[in-house]
């Protein structure tokens, strides 16, 4: 069977007769039986994925057939499932199962998505390279010692090695974007609030979104038409109307994009990945579009402020899994207190355990001001620089990381490093705003490359249609 | 302890008061609130806190919330944002407890309270925030392992903090005489400390009269009653004033109090409190309360407790006393109140409810909307008294029980079928004194020898003649006339 690069070929195919749902859920089970090594996913729902391709199928013949028939997904292992099991790559929630589904999620089955099976991903999302999942990290397809990023690394293996024809992945720092860049797919992040949170495990409640991973802007936009808008069971959701993403990809606007100076001057960057933005810049210039260097003051600043945030508030939602109502419980445990300590010293592993200190830590009544609340103040100073930026320029354009993929292991030895590769991807959800990786090119070892686009709040149409131009008209094959 | 060493020193109070409020639903999800319930029956994902679960925040409760805050004369918070406050328990589904920390909906308000000597005094309100109860951990007898009852965690509380205006314990059971009554007029709390739905911390300091600083204060808890914060505070004070006549210092912790000994122990030293960690919750956004939602609840606001008592006693010429007793609840007050609509004879009416319409309700345990007669009924009867048509004691004793029996009766009706219309018409009575006089000839003779009690016996007399139905005040008139005529 051939490889399908978006729903629409797919369904050409289907129209045609040329092939079946359940012939695309029996290609991707045996793509995932194939490469089993690549351990994308934690678990797959092989006859009950079979027997909702047989469902689609007549539907599609009946003519009945919801916006998503045809298109066979995984979902990272943070995403609630009705009497499927969560676990966000953790021991701690080993043996639960959700009781509900998350809106998002039944907005897609709701639309005849087949859901494959629950991928791997870095221990509560937080990683940038899946190596910190209790089932082992996930394998890059391109060379297997390498990390395919993070923290949704299954998700984006699972596109990039065929397992799966999109993928609903995470982004609280970069969690979509990042793997996306290391595995040669388009990682996207919406707005903040544009799609419910509800059903998707905490890990950073004011940065989390549920964001794609696919091989098509089409897709993306398809999926976040489908995901986006108000939810009684989340108050933060944005009440905005949805707009038809997919049906606005085309445009021939000339824009105005904005490039931040330091990023391309930073000394953590990859030569190779410098010299591809550096193309696109000329390119995207050679189209009209004007494109211009802007500053932006408060590049150190980034990291800092979002771990300390991101980590208090990790610290305090992290809090329920005590071994009290559901997950592990530590048998070793003989009072209370001996029970808390022991389930979660056992439960979590190091890297969570480490951000639940630090976060606990910047909380802490006599630390408080000098971490939480100046992180805050930064970040309110990002949102609005960003947002500066943003009414001056259509796009802001930045490399997705630092680095191409980098090997597994590579970063034991150096914990601060694997923070510092966040230093691109960080800005969009300090600021809130939508962001996208898209492939843009490969280094010299044939490694892929992501560009990341910015732009403002819910104007995700624009960024798709500038996405397709990307696509299109920029990368020279 | 000698009267003069406590003179020495002002106490300093404090209470915090928890109120459970009576929405029919959780605070942050649609379970309900029911209460008495089968253990872990009101839950859902939701309220266990189960991974990717999120608040839904309850506009009932804040409504609640806002009644409290105009009817204590605060300020209200127009943008509200809740707060996470974080420790481990048990019975703490989500590890943190939602509530309000830098902005509580309502501040800097006053609850007015009465002294013993009649005198009003204001206890200010510091603020007034919203958050949510916890579960219940059980241990129950002869069991190792500690079960936990979730039913209850999620249902909305208001927390009522005064500021530390109370001087003694006294002040202190008026105080909270005072919150109870406004939770239960406003019908957002059932005001019920035993069971729990009204629960009370009392922050205590002593200092020497006249110091400008205050003691360190000690958190009292576990008082299950409005006696028992009594008692904790008398006994906490009285402690905290020994131990600075010998000289020792006053550490800051949290004490529980013991009702079955009086005295306070020490729970927690202060290096050992919790650090809450409050920080924005960002589950939820800001609440805005925006002027129509402020306009709606003025309109719904019943009258207060102060209020009814203010027009009982100057509109309707009431003594304190009674604008105390029937202002207490408000289901009387009001009760009150209607039977007023319908006759203008007040201190009639107010004897009427505080005492055989009390008794009757209090004698069956009945609440006033389960008590059979109208206002309108008790008003038939005042003015059927009023006309002399029956006497008092036919109305208290014949017309009120056969009433409340048979509810659809009018007062009228009742009377003439238990022959207790009475006799008031002049002629008719003469005949019944004269009957009297003529066959007492000997007790006549006595008084006008100057036994003039005997005028009693006389009516007594005539009484039974008339069956009760003589009027006494016109039959006393006329025999009074008769025997100066003789």
């Amino acid at each position: 069977m051939k490889r399908y690069n978006s729903l629409e070929e797919v369904r050409q195919d289907i129209d045609t007769g040329v092939v079946t749902c359940r012939d695309l859920v029996n290609y991707y089970l045996q793509n995932i039986e194939r490469k089993k090594h690549l351990n994308a996913y934690l678990e797959v729902f092989t006859e009950e994925a079979l027997q909702r391709a047989d469902e689609v199928d007549q539907k599609i013949a009946a003519g009945t057939a919801g916006r998503l028939a045809g298109m066979v997904i995984g979902i990272k292992d943070v995403l609630a499932y009705k009497d499927h099991s969560l676990q966000s790559s953790s021991k701690i929630l080993e043996g639960f199962k959700s009781l509900y589904t998350a809106t998002a999620v039944q907005r897609l089955l709701d639309e005849d998505v087949i859901i494959i099976g629950r991928q791997n991903c870095d221990e509560f999302a937080m990683g940038a390279s899946n190596e910190t999942s209790a089932y082992g990290p996930a394998l890059n397809e391109i060379d297997n010692s390498l990390v395919p990023g993070g923290s949704s690394g299954g998700s984006a293996v699972a596109v990039q090695a065929d397992l799966c024809l999109a993928s609903i992945g995470s982004d609280t720092g970069g969690s979509v974007r990042q793997p996306a860049a290391f595995c040669d797919v388009v990682g996207f992040k919406p707005t903040y609030s544009r799609i419910s949170r509800y059903g998707l495990i905490a890990y950073a409640s004011s940065f989390d979104q549920i964001g794609t991973l696919t091989r098509s802007i089409e897709d993306a936009a398809l999926l976040l038409e489908v995901m986006a808008g108000a939810d009684e069971f989340d108050s933060t959701a944005s009440q905005r109307p949805v707009a038809p993403y997919s049906q606005q990809l085309q445009t021939d606007k000339k824009f105005r994009i904005g490039y931040i100076r330091d990023t391309l001057e930073s000394e953590g960057l990859d030569p190779e990945i410098r010299e591809t933005m550096l193309g696109v810049i000329d390119r995207l210039k050679a189209e009209e579009h004007t494109v211009e260097a802007v500053d932006f003051p408060y590049l150190d600043f980034i990291v800092p402020s979002y771990y300390i945030l991101t980590t208090a508030e990790a610290s305090s939602n992290l809090s329920r899994y005590d071994g009290v109502k559901y997950g592990y419980r530590s048998p070793d445990a003989t009072d209370l207190g001996s029970m808390y300590k022991k389930t979660r010293t056992q439960g979590f592993g190091h890297e969570v355990k480490k951000r639940i200190m630090l976060g606990t830590f910047v909380l802490s009544a006599d630390y408080y001001d000098a971490y939480y609340t100046k992180a805050q103040r930064v970040r309110r100073l990002i949102k609005e620089k960003t947002e500066e930026l943003l009414r001056e320029y259509d796009f802001l354009i930045l490399p997705t990381t630092p680095t191409t993929a980098f090997p597994l292991g590579g970063n034991d030895a150096e914990p601060l490093a694997i923070y510092l590769a966040d230093i691109f991807t960080v800005q969009a959800s300090l600021a809130g705003v939508p962001a996208i990786s898209v492939p843009v090119g490969y280094d010299a070892k044939g490694l892929p490359i992501g560009l990341q686009v910015l732009t403002r709040s819910f104007e995700e149409a624009q960024l798709f249609a500038f996405s397709k131009v990307v696509n299109e008209k920029i990368i020279l094959a | 302890m000698d009267k003069e060493i406590l003179d020495k020193y002002q106490p300093i109070i404090g209470l915090e008061v928890h109120a459970q409020l009576l929405t029919n639903s959780k605070a942050f999800t649609a379970d309900t609130t029911e209460y008495g319930s089968l253990p872990n029956t009101n839950i859902s994902a939701i309220t266990l806190g189960h991974p990717g679960t999120l608040p839904r925040l309850n506009k009932q409760a804040v409504d609640f919330a806002i009644k409290m805050g105009l009817a204590t004369n605060c300020e209200i918070t127009r943008t509200n944002i809740f707060a996470r406050k974080n420790y481990f328990y048990p019975d703490l589904p989500k590890g943190y407890q939602i509530t309000q920390d830098k902005t509580p909906i309502c501040q800097k308000g006053f609850v007015a309270i009465q002294l013993a000597d009649g005198q009003e005094k204001n206890i200010h309100i510091t603020r007034i925030h919203m958050e949510e109860d916890a579960g219940k951990s059980m241990h129950l007898a002869g069991e190792t392992e500690t079960l936990v009852d979730f039913n209850r965690a999620g249902v909305p509380l208001i927390e009522i903090v005064s500021e530390p205006d109370i001087h003694n314990s006294d002040e202190a059971y008026a105080y909270l005489v005072e919150i109870k009554k406004l939770v239960r007029y406003l019908d957002i709390c059932d005001g019920n400390m035993e069971e729990g739905s009204l629960r009370c911390d009392a922050n205590v300091s002593v200092m020497l009269k006249g110091a400008d600083k205050f003691g360190t204060k000690v958190e009292v808890k576990n008082m299950n009653s409005f006696r028992n914060v009594q008692r904790a505070i008398d006994h906490e004070i009285e402690r905290q004033i020994a131990m600075l006549e010998a000289g020792e210092t006053i550490e800051s912790e949290t004490r529980g109090f013991d009702a079955n000994t009086g005295l306070t122990s020490g729970q927690r030293s202060k290096e050992s409190m919790n650090d809450y960690r409050y920080f924005p919750e960002p589950d939820l956004t800001p609440l805005v309360i925006s002027d129509e939602w402020l306009d709606r609840i003025h309109r719904q606001m019943p009258s207060l407790p102060h209020e009814l008592y203010a027009k009982f006693t100057k509109e309707f010429g009431l003594p304190e006393y009674d604008a105390n007793v029937l202002t207490d609840t408000k289901e009387i007050a009001e009760y009150f109140d209607q039977v007023c609509q319908h006759t203008t004879n007040y201190k009639a009416a107010s004897n009427w409810v505080m005492g055989p319409v009390k008794s009757y309700l209090n004698e069956l345990a009945l609440h006033v909307s389960e008590f059979p007669l109208q206002p309108a009924q008790i008003a038939e009867i005042i003015s059927l008294v009023d006309s002399n048509k029956i006497n008092h004691t036919a109305a208290t004793r014949n017309i009120f029980p056969h009433l409340v029996k048979n509810p659809a009766t009018m007062a009228l009706a009742a009377a003439e079928e238990l022959n207790l219309i009475q006799e008031s018409d002049d002629n008719a009575l003469v005949g019944f004194i004269d009957q009297v006089l003529q066959n007492n000839p000997k007790k006549v003779a006595e008084y006008k020898a100057g036994k003039t009690a005997l005028v009693g016996m006389f009516m007594g007399e005539i009484m039974k003649l008339t069956k009760g139905k003589a009027d006494p005040k016109t039959t006393n008139k006329l025999l009074q006339e008769k025997l100066k005529a003789l």
